[in-house]
């Protein structure tokens, strides 16, 4: 819990966090006192735990003082008992109002799962396939075969990371064109074999870079938005994270579209929207530019873009990664099983359909 | 007559690259020569001693393009709304107002049907004067429909781009705007019809990214911005000097990305060559 990366937001969660670790830490303490263990060093028992044992970045939470905590064991259970109650209420309340920028956050943080995260927590027999044989082979696109319950299919999904070597090899979960080419000649596979797809969206946004631009960034995602909308087999796109713009696109032309309720979904993402329509990129202006995006998952649901909101565990998926998956491989495996009752020849046309009703205008006669 | 003399010559707007010029003399962006606008404007907008291309409007696109009186323009009942109630430093419905007012048009595209040389196509211009042509739900609907009337009607469909990519107002319905062209031009495709896409500058972002790319063929004018990223998003990026000519038209083809850079008085001839090869 220590290690815990912390949101500015989540600070008086934290606080609380930090006090039932001391509180537990002393309860251990008081039922060990009557049978002092043999080979424990000497003095350890006296020795002022409960403020020294906590590190030293963490001395603005303030913890209980030594003199407080309480005498009893039945004391201290029941203080850590209501303290867990207070995390449990003030998490509830923070995550029910989230704003659409501390959204953004949550849906950033570093613990949060990722691809690969759900794969090994939800896959079995998990095939990864590589390469886009044209010129290589992007660690920010993962791709393979592995069975979601009992269903077989292929998985495609973005990914950013998690030590910072894994980060720079992604470049942050920005995928390249071969990343985009090998999604596509993989789900092309997937439709040979009448193999249903699940991508797994999470990304801040395709690579802009000289590289990424020299081979055809647009011109992959391009083709891929074409080729999607036309494979013969179910679809099923999830948000997890991070849906910045054409790179989330680029695998998400989906029969069912879901989002993780705190992640996003917009057209760019709040920094680059603020610093080319406020001119500046700061706290006030990405707070705002994430206002206006209409990004959230409910937004999104609103306007019809996505199908479904998946909720997530008390305090995001972060907190709880392994319930987050057991929810999405539910949400996953029923979206199957439904499209499974679909001939495959018709889904395309659907798809269509879905994807054509987008878009918010009025229509004039014309004299 | 100085008066008159001064009075034409701060008409000029020089160092600003690649405005819709005004004024009755006008200094070339590329050459820094003088030219007499209404030369330039006979030329096709294009500088007679450098052959610059100015950018022009979607009017004056398709009467550069078409057979005369041949345009009959559809779709044109079409209006943006304001789907989010955006608002950044401006709300978006005003800014909404203010272009549909200066332009006198209701969005940033111009579409119908016309003939080129004789042979009859579908033709859909995005508009830079507009909210520098940017998509959302009205462009995106009226290049979807001008796609599924020309599968339709078994006709060629040109795609005129210049568009500083999807429309940030209108975000997630600009994004799915991407979606919904590249899916009517899978059906086009199906169907054997022929897209020609030409890029003109600039082409970027969310428009570059579905069916400005697209093309069975792709046309670009000569030295067009043509790119996914923005050239200064990639050097906040990467921090280095981007590469000489670096997302212009001539570095696309060398590249291999783009058909053919064509000079905007040959556009018309080519167009109609490549439809007589294509067969539709």
């Amino acid at each position: 819990m220590s290690a815990f990366y912390q949101l500015e937001f989540e600070r008086p969660v934290v606080t609380i966090e930090r006090r039932i670790e001391q509180l537990e830490r002393h309860l251990r303490q008081l039922t060990t006192v009557p049978a002092p263990a043999a080979d424990a060093p000497a003095g350890s028992a006296d020795a002022p735990v409960f403020t020294a044992d906590l590190p030293a970045a963490n001395g603005d939470m303030a913890v209980i003082d030594a003199d407080d905590l309480p005498p009893t064991a039945e004391a201290t259970k029941s203080l850590i008992d209501r303290l867990a109650a207070q995390r449990q209420a003030l998490l509830t309340d923070l995550y029910r109002d989230l704003s659409p920028w501390n959204t953004v956050r949550v849906a950033r943080h570093p613990n949060r799962p990722q691809s690969r995260d759900y794969i090994e927590m939800f896959c079995k027999d998990f095939c990864e396939l590589h390469g886009d044989r044209r010129f290589g082979d992007d660690p920010a696109m993962v791709t393979g075969f592995g069975r979601i319950g009992s269903i077989k299919c292929l998985i495609v999904g973005h990914h950013k990371g998690r030590t910072t070597k894994e980060k720079i090899a992604c470049h942050f979960g920005c995928a390249h064109p071969e990343g985009y080419r090998k999604a596509l000649a993989k789900m092309k596979l997937a439709e040979k074999f009448g193999l249903p797809i699940v991508t797994l969206v999470d990304t801040p946004g395709a690579y802009p870079g000289v590289g990424a631009e020299e081979r055809g960034q647009a011109e992959a995602i391009a083709v891929n938005l074409r080729e999607m909308s036309r494979l013969k087999t179910p679809i099923v796109s999830i948000i997890i994270g991070e849906g910045g713009s054409g790179g989330a696109l680029g695998i998400a032309v989906a029969d069912r579209v879901g989002m993780l309720s705190n992640s996003w979904y917009s057209v760019i993402s709040p920094e680059g929207c603020a610093a080319i329509l406020w001119k500046q990129a700061n706290e006030q202006t990405n707070t705002a530019a994430a206002d206006s995006l209409k990004l959230t998952a409910r937004d999104n649901l609103d306007l019809g873009i996505v199908d479904s909101v998946i909720p997530e565990p008390l305090g995001g998926a972060h907190r709880d990664p392994k319930a987050m998956a057991r929810t999405l491989e539910r949400w996953i495996t029923d979206q199957l099983q439904e499209l499974r009752t679909h001939r495959r020849e018709l889904l395309p046309q659907r798809r269509y359909e879905r994807f054509r009703a987008l878009g918010a205008y009025v229509e004039a006669a014309v004299a | 007559m100085t008066q008159t003399a001064a009075k034409t010559w701060t008409e000029i707007k020089s160092p600003r690259k690649s405005v819709i010029p005004e004024g009755l003399w006008l200094r070339c962006p590329a050459c820094a020569q003088m030219i007499y606008r209404k030369q330039m404007e006979s030329n096709l907008h294009v500088c007679p001693e450098c052959t610059h291309h100015y950018r022009i409007g979607a009017s004056e696109r398709v009467r550069q393009l078409v057979d005369p009186g041949s345009f009959e323009r559809q779709f044109a009942g079409l209006w943006p709304t304001d789907p989010l109630a955006f608002r950044d430093l401006k709300s978006y419905k005003d800014r909404l107002s203010a272009e549909q007012k200066k332009s006198g048009q209701s969005d940033a595209v111009l579409a119908g049907s016309c003939f080129i040389k004789g042979r009859p196509a579908m033709l859909c211009v995005l508009d830079l004067s507009f909210m520098m042509g940017s998509m959302g739900s009205v462009v995106g609907e009226v290049v979807t429909r001008s796609i599924e009337a020309a599968t339709e009607r078994r006709v060629p469909v040109i795609v005129v781009s210049g568009s500083g990519g999807a429309r940030m107002q209108e975000s997630g319905l600009s994004l799915m705007q991407m979606a919904k062209t590249s899916a009517a031009l899978a059906r086009l495709d199906a169907a054997g019809g022929l897209f020609i896409s030409v890029l003109t500058d600039p082409t970027t972002g969310g428009v570059t990214a579905s069916f400005a790319m697209l093309g069975d063929v792709i046309l670009a004018e000569p030295k067009a911005l043509i790119g996914f990223a923005g050239p200064r998003v990639i050097q906040q990026t990467i921090r280095q000097e981007l590469p000489d000519g670096f997302q212009r038209s001539e570095y696309l083809l060398k590249g291999g990305m783009i058909d053919r850079v064509v000079q905007r008085s040959e556009l018309r001839s080519e167009i109609a060559r490549i439809i007589d090869y294509s067969g539709t």
